[in-house]
């Protein structure tokens, strides 16, 4: 039976792992080379770089920790952060990464995402959203959320967007719900079901985990694919082998 | 790792993308594999591996472009195929309607349609070992490893481990000197590194 992903995800800028809440104020957490490999041994199922900096800054994700990480890890990692066109993503394909993760750009041109399936396969090209609900209770998706002064909010619906992506060739998607994100109180559930009936490729809950149960709960009430956190991982308040050992107890399928 | 490293591996290089990650994994089992697309490169290894990530259509493409189509299937010393170099063995894939190299009997098709089934498989998933082989010296039985795909073949005669997904389908597959593994070695922990160690003992 294909297990549930537990996905570290490890916000990178300048080239160092960096936290913080909300999306803001920023600190520097480690090296990227001795979390990847940690996280590997303790058993997470994947990995997920985000250079927070580069979308904001118009440049691509750098290569050369991708490499890095590549030569040392034997878990999948996918990488995100100012992929804007095939060219972009060939080169962290190439550096070693098993998928990019496409959200900014792709909200600017969504033609990017039928452009990497085309190039690489659908099962390369993860799109990332940033969703947040509007006063009106829809939810809509947010832009260059790695920079606080340069976040946009878009008219585009999160539903349409899923809808969307799927079409165009994403063959996973990761929603961050940024009103739960780095506030540790849960991942946002009702808006991960509503997503989830209508997204029929994998589906990565992002935002808002702080204990065991928050796990247990998306995967048991949005049937996501995969749960994403951070500082829950980096502060060892969770761990990965306490967090599958919970999970296997409440029939949640895990690899050991 | 003294054994192994005398072997002589080649990365069938015809421009996919996941070769980077396969050669690390060698690295990291102690061999210095090459990248190559020259024809006496590739028939002069004791072991060949045929990379792929994508579409069958275009990773046909890339060999008959590079001129590789008799080439690999005229091998006759151990040739891994991973992933969509795995379809490729096979006669003919669903995917774009594409003729295949042939050499191993079998048709590549989609998963069956389910309102639940997530296609594409993505993720850990256990292996069912279906007949005896060298490749599972200290492999146990129900090992996780690492999928990414939309297509496959369903089991048949020449599975050695089957994987479910809406079905059982071939994970890794041997007819005479060809093998194949859907999965990502590379990507699969510690049992993807034995699996690959196993496969360069052959």
């Amino acid at each position: 039976m294909l297990t549930r992903r537990i996905i570290p995800c490890l916000d990178v800028k300048d080239g160092k792992v960096v936290k913080g809440v909300r999306f803001r104020d920023h600190v520097v957490v480690g090296d990227i080379v001795e979390f990847a490999q940690k996280y590997r041994d303790a058993g997470a199922d994947e990995l997920v770089f985000y250079d927070i900096s580069a979308s904001p800054e118009g440049r691509p994700v750098e290569h050369a920790w991708i490499e890095a990480i590549a030569r040392i890890i034997d878990i999948p990692f996918c990488v995100a952060g100012g992929i804007r066109g095939v060219e972009d993503a060939r080169a962290a394909l190439h550096a070693g990464a098993d998928k990019i993760s496409v959200n900014s750009p792709a909200l600017e041109r969504p033609e990017l995402i039928d452009e990497l399936a085309g190039a690489f396969g659908v099962q390369c090209v993860v799109v990332g959203i940033d969703s947040l609900r509007d006063a009106d209770g829809e939810w809509r998706v947010r832009q260059y959320t790695g920079d606080p002064e340069k976040t946009r909010a878009l008219p585009r619906r999160t539903l349409d967007w899923i809808v969307e992506a799927q079409q165009r060739g994403a063959g996973e998607i990761v929603l961050n719900c940024m009103g739960s994100d780095g506030v540790r109180s849960g991942y946002d559930i009702e808006q991960l079901g509503a997503v989830r009936a209508v997204c029929n490729v994998p589906l990565i809950a992002s935002g808002g985990a702080g204990t065991l149960k928050h796990f247990r709960d998306v995967f048991r009430f949005a049937d996501v694919d995969g749960a994403l956190a951070a500082s829950v991982f980096h502060s060892s308040e969770v761990t990965i082998p306490g967090l599958k050992k919970f999970l296997a107890a409440n029939a949640i399928p895990v690899r050991p | 790792m003294a054994t192994v490293s005398k072997h002589d591996v080649v990365l069938v290089d015809a421009g996919g993308s996941n070769i980077g990650s396969l050669r690390y994994a060698l690295h990291r089992l102690g061999i210095e594999a090459s990248l190559s697309a020259d024809p006496g490169r590739i028939r002069a290894a004791t072991h060949v591996i045929l990379p792929g990530v994508g579409a069958a259509a275009p990773g046909m493409r890339r060999l008959h472009d590079a001129g590789l189509i008799d080439v690999v299937c005229g091998l006759t010393q151990p040739v891994l195929g991973v992933c969509l170099g795995m379809q490729l063995l096979f006669e003919r894939s669903e995917e774009g309607d594409t003729p295949c190299l042939g050499v191993i009997p079998g048709v590549v098709q989609g998963f069956p349609q389910s309102n639940n089934l997530r296609i594409p498989h993505m993720g850990w998933n256990a292996l069912r070992i279906e007949r005896d082989s060298a490749l599972f010296s200290d492999v146990e039985a129900e090992s996780y490893v690492y999928f990414v795909h939309s297509y496959m073949t369903p089991s048949a005669e020449h599975t050695l481990a089957s994987t479910d997904h809406g079905g059982r389908f071939a994970a890794l597959i041997q007819h005479n000197n060809f093998y194949g593994m859907q999965f990502h070695p590379e990507r699969s922990g510690s049992t993807g590194a034995r699996l690959l160690q196993n496969f360069l003992a052959l």
